[in-house]
């Protein structure tokens, strides 16, 4: 049973979440504000933490950071702050996604099935499948359909990247500081550039790409399951 | 720009390089002479561009009957040219209005320098080419190298020919490219002597001295350096605007000291060049001694020429006051770091036997600089005469006092002292009667000056000698000792006269810079008491009528154009072409129209108001009579004057501007303030009411009997939530637009606090609430349904911001004529800089998501409901300084509102 700890000011929105979140299986732990969120974070264990940023007593942003400096517990963003800014600045602080609210429960319970399943892969790094590829990421193999597609060194390098964390939004600013290393955070081009060459390799069709998604603005994201459409 | 510098680029090279920027480019094909094929390289260059797919355009070209530059021509668009009649005989020139209509990609116009026909746009074909380049399309032209303006007086000496049409070397530098034609001196004269150069057949003697081999290998290297020292500055401005770290030199800097003699001109250009090779910033400088006032108006013209060309060369033009013009000179060097000096000496005209009282006059300026100028080079320029220039300043010679009325007072000054004289003779046989004529020479001297006051000692000499020494009336002496004292007193008067002369003239002086002092305190006073815009903008106008002595007027911007807003004498209109001249002077923010370089034939004089912000109108200045430029030292005084103007202008419309800003940015803080508010406040109901609707239709079949009906009580909670942000956001839009009028009833205040409390009940959390009204007050006059809702938000904000446990206490009490009402909660209270903003719209203690949800319209409410009675609001801090109390103070209507309303069933 997983457990999820609900950090949010709004009594409201903390009731229905329990209700849902307990009727769909998980156990839930509540906070109403923000110190008591990252002291519940990183003292009951939970597997997955929900944030909201608008939080009374200290920024949102600021208790990712304190979250993240002590676990690596997937962190899902709540938020009514719908700018491309706050996003990127979430994720790069290390929240795994990203959730603007008002959500539907249905949008909400996909991205947390999906922040759970790469806690459990991170645990056993081994082969991602999506649509009809799969990475091999210990024996650093792809195959589509069956074949063996080569890849260039940053090609694979990039593409193993989105496939560590299947599902979650990588921002611009990790993925280049990743890959082509710190000096060249800012280049966007580059990425942009590499993403449409994986894509031409994998996607069924380039042109609207299905696999490898864009999140405009934040990043890119690799969609492994049909019911995250 | 020191050694120091860090490795930044420096702001003057980006900020030239940035001007740049929308503006057209210049190429200047340069030749050193006539005939080295300048023209013909222009066309081709020219084609070379139209290959490309450009634009081009001919504006003028000379082809001076050459068939192969002709052949050029061919195929290229040409303008026609513009058609100017000016006395009797009819001009070609470029029609600037139809290049600038055309807009093609490049222009060429030939011969930079040439001067246009009077009443063309600018005097000069140069000035028309920057206007093009302003309107961002590219020119090619041609220069020869004599037309420099800076080279101008080498070129004279070298060639004995003065050339007239000069070119400031501001205009060649701000070329972007230069292209050198360089054609050595005997390809040349062979070309010249197949009949290849064009000349004009009144021209052919004097061109034919002027095509000397000697004279060409000048102009080439002339030519040559010229384009060098071009290469050079542009290097310069590269490794300056790219931080390229020099070895830079200590800066120099080079100071021109104008004299009063002829050497003014040369000595600007001299020093011009001096600082262009060294790249050295330059001013140069003019000391005004009391003589400045008795110098003839020639030199003092010519003084204010030299200024006005130091400035178009790009110095900086200074005048200084003072008596020791060396000192003066030395002073102004040391402060502003001045590395050399240059001067200028004319031989002065020496006499048989020494002036007696050359003392009196000082050495000239070169040899006391010279002697006294430690550490700094001096440069002495040696006297030649200045000739003429192109434009020479025209202006008829103000009418002096006649000279003979001087004169003719020493005449009857003596007479008047001869009569005296003889008189004290006869009566009081005084001893020497020579100091009656001295009383007589003083006046002369003090009213006229040295000349008459000689003169009067003069006549003094030979009266005393007649009329008073031994043989009486005779011009012969025969006592020795009377001849010593005629001789000294000659001496005595002469001295006499020069002293007294020296002091008027100083008092002259004092009295003219007096008089632009008190002008321009006058000016400064009267302003600075004007209130509003018109009584500013009158006593401007007013003033600089009286200091220019004729009519004033003050342009400023209105509807997309200028207009006349005051004028003295009052004046609403002013003719097309002076209109012309003032817009101009507006786009350019340089003075344009009489006297200008720009639309000189205007009527007016037009200077910009400039302030820091740039140009906010135009002064316009009309002298009476033929006058066409002012003295300089009036013209100084305007200049200040239009800046203090302009200042003044400013400062009122500053004041209306700051609260047209101050009212936009209150507006839009709303306008944001009620986004972020909208956004966050319809949200966060939406949120729960989505989410809790989205969890029914999804999970409707795992959830339990009492989950889906939690679920849904959270949805009609946060419906009725948002109902009363939608009814608040009602209110206030009512409120607002005067809409909102309490109808106002009888009524018991406790009756309006129990329906509250019964409302607020209903809100989400139970609430512990402490009545506490006196049961003697009296019934108000209210509206019930508007109070009812202040209670109510006063209700809501408490239990909001206070923690649960906590009771909110209700308090009432008669105070006075008034009954005070109080709303006490125990939470964090208010800080004191707020208390008087959370009654505004949309304010909220903590902005942005991180707040209680709330619509920040509560209390705004209430102060609209509440005034609307006729009471007040307050926000207090609570008792012992914890939480908050809201005060609400009500008007008691009298004891007839009592008993009316006790007698009421």
């Amino acid at each position: 049973m997983a457990k999820i700890l609900v950090v949010d000011d709004e009594p409201q929105i903390r009731k229905f979440l329990r209700i849902s979140l307990g009727a769909t299986g998980y156990e839930v732990l509540e906070a109403a504000d923000g110190r008591s969120g990252v002291a519940a974070a990183l003292s009951d264990g939970p597997d997955l933490v929900m944030l909201d940023l608008g939080l009374p007593d200290l920024d949102g942003q600021e208790a990712i950071t304190a979250i993240r400096a002590a676990s690596d517990v997937p962190i899902l963003v709540l938020s009514v702050r719908a700018e491309e800014t706050d996003k990127v600045e979430a994720l790069d602080r290390g929240a795994d996604d990203y959730v603007v609210k008002p959500f539907g429960i249905g949008e909400l319970l996909a991205r947390v099935r999906a922040c759970l399943r790469s806690r459990r892969r991170d645990a056993r790094p081994g082969q991602v499948r999506f649509g009809d590829v799969t990475v091999d990421l210990a024996r650093r193999i792809i195959t589509r359909g069956g074949a063996e597609i080569r890849l260039t060194r940053r090609e694979y390098e990039l593409l193993a990247l989105l496939a560590g964390r299947p599902g979650h939004v990588l921002t611009h600013g990790q993925i280049l500081r990743e890959v082509w290393g710190k000096a060249h955070e800012k280049d966007t081009a580059y990425l942009r550039v590499y993403v449409n060459q994986l894509r031409q390799k994998l996607e069924p069709d380039p042109g609207h790409p299905v696999l490898i998604v864009t999140e405009p603005g934040i990043g890119y994201r690799l969609r492994v399951s049909e019911e995250e459409a | 720009m020191g050694t120091k510098e860090d490795a930044r680029p420096s702001p003057d090279a980006l900020l030239e390089a940035a001007s740049r920027e929308g503006r057209g480019h210049l190429k200047v094909f340069l030749g050193a002479a006539p005939g080295v094929g300048k023209t013909y390289a222009m066309l081709e260059a020219a084609r070379e561009r139209r290959r490309d797919g450009s634009d081009v355009v001919a504006a003028v070209v000379e082809t001076h009957g050459r068939s192969e530059t002709a052949a050029l021509l061919q195929g290229l668009e040409t303008l026609p040219p513009r058609v100017l009649e000016h006395r009797g005989r009819t001009f070609e020139e470029m029609d600037l209005d139809a290049v600038l209509a055309r807009r093609p990609d490049l222009v060429l116009v030939d011969e930079l320098a040439h001067t246009n026909v009077p009443g063309s746009r600018h005097p000069k074909r140069w000035q028309d080419v920057e206007e093009i380049l302003a309107a961002g399309i590219d020119v090619y032209s041609t220069l020869n190298v004599q037309h420099l303006e800076s080279l101008n007086d080498v070129v004279e000496r070298i060639t004995g020919v003065r050339v007239r049409e000069t070119l400031p070397d501001d205009a060649l530098q701000r070329a972007d490219e230069i292209e050198l034609i360089d054609l050595p001196p005997q390809d040349l004269l062979r070309r010249l002597r197949e009949g290849k150069i064009y000349l004009p057949e009144q021209a052919r003697r004097a061109a034919e001295h002027f095509f000397s081999p000697g004279n060409l290998t000048a102009l080439r290297e002339l030519a040559l350096r010229s384009a060098a020292d071009r290469v050079d500055a542009q290097m310069l401005t590269y490794m300056r605007s790219h931080a390229i770290r020099g070895p830079w030199p200590a800066r120099e800097r080079i100071m021109a000291c104008l004299g009063d003699d002829r050497t003014a001109l040369r000595i600007v250009r001299t020093a011009r060049r001096a600082a262009e090779r060294r790249q050295a910033p330059w001013l140069a400088v003019y000391v005004e001694t009391h003589r400045h006032h008795t110098l003839p108006e020639a030199a003092k013209d010519r003084i204010a020429e030299a200024l006005r060309l130091a400035e178009q060369l790009g110095g900086e033009a200074t005048v200084v006051h003072g008596e020791d013009v060396a000192a003066e000179l030395l002073d102004l060097a040391r402060a502003r770091n001045v590395s050399q000096i240059v001067v200028g000496h004319v031989p002065k005209f020496r006499p048989l036997f020494p002036w007696p009282f050359s003392w009196l006059r000082g050495r000239s300026t070169a040899r006391a600089l010279l002697e006294r100028a430690a550490g700094i080079d001096v440069l002495v320029v040696t006297g030649e005469e200045d000739g003429q220039t192109a434009w020479p300043a025209r202006r008829p010679r103000p009418a002096a006092s006649p000279a003979w009325r001087g004169y003719a007072t020493a005449v009857a000054a003596c007479a008047v002292a001869t009569a005296i004289g003889h008189v004290l003779d006869r009566y009081l046989a005084l001893p020497d009667i020579s100091l009656v004529y001295l009383l007589a020479v003083l006046p002369v001297a003090v009213r006229h000056g040295l000349r008459p006051s000689i003169f009067a000692s003069l006549l003094g000499f030979l009266g005393l000698n007649f009329f008073f020494t031994e043989p009486l009336y005779t011009f012969a002496v025969s006592d020795s000792g009377n001849v010593l004292t005629i001789v000294f007193f000659l001496v005595v008067a002469v001295v006499t006269s020069n002293l007294a002369a020296r002091v008027r003239a100083q008092v002259e002086a004092t009295r003219s810079s007096a008089r632009r002092t008190a002008a321009l305190y006058d000016f400064s006073r009267k302003v600075a008491s004007a209130a509003t815009r018109d009584d500013v903008l009158w006593a401007i106008v007013h003033h600089v009528a009286a200091v220019a002595r004729g009519r004033s007027l003050v342009l400023l911007p209105r509807e997309g154009g200028l207009a006349v807003e005051a004028g003295y004498p009052p004046e609403d209109r002013i003719d097309d072409k002076s209109m012309a001249a003032a817009e101009w002077a507006w786009a350019h923010e340089e003075p344009a129209g009489r006297g200008s370089a720009t639309l000189p034939s205007s009527d007016w004089l037009f200077r910009p108001l400039r302030t820091g912000r740039g140009a906010i109108g135009v002064l316009g200045i009309r002298t009476e009579g033929t006058a066409a430029i002012l003295p300089p030292e009036e013209e100084r005084l305007l200049a200040a004057l239009a800046d203090q103007a302009a200042l003044a202008i400013e400062r009122t419309t500053l004041v209306s501007d700051v609260e047209r800003a101050r009212i936009a940015t209150e507006r839009e803080r709303l306008r944001a303030a009620l986004l972020s508010s909208l956004s966050h406040d319809l949200r966060t109901p939406l949120v729960s009411i989505l989410g809790a609707a989205s969890s029914l239709t999804t999970l409707g079949a795992t959830l339990d009997e009492d989950s889906r009906h939690e679920l849904a009580r959270t949805i009609q909670d946060e419906a009725e939530r948002l109902n009363r942000f939608v009814q608040n956001l009602l209110d206030m839009t009512r409120l607002g637009s005067g809409a909102l009028r309490p109808r106002t009833d009888w009524v018991d205040l406790r009756e309006v606090v129990g329906s509250a409390l019964e409302r607020a009940a209903k809100l989400p959390g139970p609430r512990r609430v402490r009545l506490d009204i006196d049961p003697a007050l009296p019934l108000l006059r209210l509206d019930p349904v508007l109070m009812e809702q202040v209670l109510f938000n006063l209700l809501d904000n408490a239990r909001k911001y206070a923690p649960p446990e906590t009771p909110v206490t209700v308090w009432a009490r008669l105070r006075g004529d008034n009954a005070v009402l109080e709303v006490c909660d125990q939470g964090p209270g208010i800080p004191p800089e707020a208390r008087e903003s959370v009654f505004d719209m949309f304010y909220r203690v903590n902005a942005g998501d991180s707040r209680t949800a709330g619509t920040g319209l509560g209390l705004a409410i209430c102060r609209g409901i509440v005034e609307a009675h006729g009471g007040s609001i307050s926000a207090q801090p609570g008792l012992h300084g914890t939480g908050t109390c809201i005060v609400v103070t009500l008007p008691v209507h009298g004891t007839d509102g009592t008993a009316e309303a006790t007698q009421a069933p």
